[in-house]
């Protein structure tokens, strides 16, 4: 028994530990050192964790000692490896730039508890991924939707509040029905463990108690997800958060979502059952490629910055889902590569707007007219991010639409690749909107204004060059990706 | 008929569900909104605990001398405890939520807070 047998309990449980140490440290520089250090073990931790499953595959974690089907199992192989990669990396650059942002954003003595409240958020995101326990998943999912309702609500703007609790109805209610459809498929298979239940489904796949499990899951993760038409909370919750809590949750908790959709269908249900007999994909299909027509439309006509992206997000969203429900490897491929993609890309940005509130104290497009003479760095990370989100070569977002555009070809779904391009057309039109603005215009705010400080500098560009390094090597994340998307379906062992 | 009659907790889930997603939806008061949501997830509660259920079962509880007993599922009862407790956990957090927005909005209905943000 080494320490590194026990990588899987320590990535959830360092920063569990950490974020009561928060509330009792109290001082905002003492939480945000305490914070940085889990950030940077859980980083270093999940890349074990990705080398360990690529090295010698499936690892499994029986907690407590007790063996899988009674206890709790934690269970990572490549897909899980490769979303909690996701989540620290996220986490390890939103910190360094949330000191400076959250200082100038919350008031001082609540500092400490954004600490705590981040680390829980962290761990639950942590936790979801590596949990091989269906209800164990259910428990990690509440623990990282209630500390993000707090964290939204810490906004400055008294609109965060209602925004946080949009956000908790809606989030309670998608998470109850997950919980329904666990108990219903626990009624018929009398087990929690993903793998044991996968196992048992098929002898009671006819019955309509597993199909109505399907349905209030499937509707319960599209919640979370924000899957059009259920994404009313995600607008607000991401325009009126502090800067650093739309970048994390930007980056994390809807990828997060996408992989507890993933695990149901294909861990869970199994790709025959749910793509074959269930109308699932056409569903998800058609929903996905609405949510990226949609979100895309509603983005060009946003003023606030914030509310743009997040409708742009709702767009991403649905071309990670329109790839999942492809149920092909490549299809899966795309959805997956797509799903490391947005949320770098989406990190970025939300961290350069929040080095644009930062200096102006204000989202408005109509506020950033010349800035780009005034902020230069600020302004090439967002530029670079959105031409990113377009999907132009030599940018991690030309990768993933790449792959999403083969599988639909792949299977001869034409229209699939129509709305793509449709998609990146309105991209191009609500990107250029704010380049024009940003360049073309003369500048008329402050003269007082000056480029952004280099703590939140250096993270957003480290971000923006992750996102070019992905998009001109694409051999790390496709590689990892296609691999569990090979182990999702089946194909290999 | 008597399997209808028989099942039902399970009607009794379902009502309360469907009137607690109800509530949900309608109301424009936040207050309420929570009662909604505190409904919805107690039938939740009930469906677990029905499920539970074995027929002719006893607490499980391991008696010397009576080793053939019929004891009801317990492993319902114990997931539906962590449920609960998250469940108090976001009532009190929605509460707290609307204390604060009652601070900020004077108000604590929906539609009069929207327009009063639609003023600004």
């Amino acid at each position: 028994m080494t320490l590194a047998t026990h990588y899987p309990i320590l990535q959830v449980v360092i920063p569990l530990l950490a974020a009561p140490a928060c509330v009792l440290l109290k001082n905002p520089r003492a939480c945000w050192l305490l914070t940085m250090l889990v950030m940077l073990v859980s980083l270093g931790i999940a890349g074990q964790l990705v080398w360990q499953t690529s090295e010698s595959g499936v690892i499994s974690y029986a907690i407590g000692g007790w063996a899988a089907p009674w206890g709790i199992e934690y269970r990572v192989d490549a897909l899980s490896s490769y979303v909690l990669l996701i989540i620290t990396t996220i986490g390890a650059l939103v910190l360094p730039f949330a000191a400076r942002s959250v200082a100038d954003e919350i008031n001082i003595k609540m500092q400490y508890l954004f600490y705590a409240a981040f680390l829980l958020c962290y761990t639950g995101m942590l936790g979801i991924t590596i949990t091989g326990d269906a209800f164990n998943l259910f428990v990690f999912l509440e623990i990282s939707s209630l500390s993000s309702y707090a964290l939204v609500s810490l906004g400055k703007d008294r609109r965060a509040l209602s925004a946080a609790f949009q956000y908790l109805i809606m989030g309670t209610l998608g998470a109850t029905f997950y919980l329904i459809g666990i108990g219903l498929l626990y009624m018929m298979t009398g087990t929690l463990n993903m793998a044991d239940l996968a196992e048992r489904l098929p002898a009671v796949n006819e019955s309509r108690t597993v199909l109505t499990a399907l349905a209030f899951l499937t509707v319960g993760i599209s919640l979370k997800l924000a899957l059009f038409p259920l994404h009313s909370w995600l607008p607000n919750a991401y325009t009126y958060a502090p800067s650093a809590v739309s970048a994390l949750l930007a980056g994390t908790a809807t990828k997060v979502a996408a992989y507890v959709l993933l695990r149901v269908l294909f861990t869970i249900f199994g790709v025959d059952f749910v793509l074959g007999t269930m109308p699932v994909a056409e569903i998800l299909i058609i929903l996905g490629m609405a949510a990226i027509l949609i979100g895309s439309m509603v983005a060009i006509f946003q003023e606030n910055l914030k509310r743009l992206l997040a409708y742009s997000s709702i767009a991403q969203i649905g071309y990670i889902v329109v790839g999942i429900s492809l149920g092909t490897v490549t299809g899966l491929t795309a959805g997956l590569v797509h799903l490391f993609n947005h949320a770098i890309i989406k990190s970025a940005l939300f961290m350069a707007i929040g080095c644009i509130i930062y200096r102006l104290n204000s989202v408005l497009i109509g506020d950033i007219a010349g800035l780009g003479k005034r902020m230069p760095w600020t302004m090439a990370a967002f530029v670079a991010g959105g031409v990113s989100l377009i999907g132009v070569p030599l940018t991690a977002g030309f990768i993933s639409k790449w792959y999403l555009v083969l599988a639909a070809l792949d299977k001869g779904y034409w229209p699939i690749v129509v709305v793509v391009l449709a998609g990146s057309l309105m991209a191009v039109v609500y990107i250029w909107r704010i380049v024009e603005t940003a360049y073309f215009k003369p500048y008329n705010g402050p003269a007082s204004i000056s480029e952004a400080p280099l703590t939140m500098l250096i993270p957003t560009w480290l971000l923006i060059m992750v996102n070019f390094y992905v998009g001109i090597d694409s051999s790390l994340t496709a590689g990892i990706a296609s691999k569990a998307a090979a182990q999702l379906l089946g194909v290999s062992p | 008929m008597n399997d209808l009659l028989g099942l039902y907790s399970y009607w009794i889930v379902i009502v309360l569900m469907m009137a607690g997603f109800y509530v949900v939806i309608s109301s424009s008061n936040l207050i309420k909104k929570i009662a909604g949501l505190n409904i919805f997830q107690t039938s939740v509660f009930i469906l677990y605990i029905s499920m539970g259920k074995v027929d002719g079962g006893t607490a499980p509880i391991v008696v010397e001398g009576s080793s053939n007993a019929i004891y009801s599922n317990p492993l319902p009862h114990v997931l539906i405890l962590t449920a609960i407790v998250v469940g108090v956990a976001t009532t009190a957090l929605a509460l707290a939520l609307v204390v604060r927005i009652k601070e900020a909005y004077g108000t604590v209905d929906e539609e009069a807070i929207s327009e009063s943000d639609n003023e600004l």
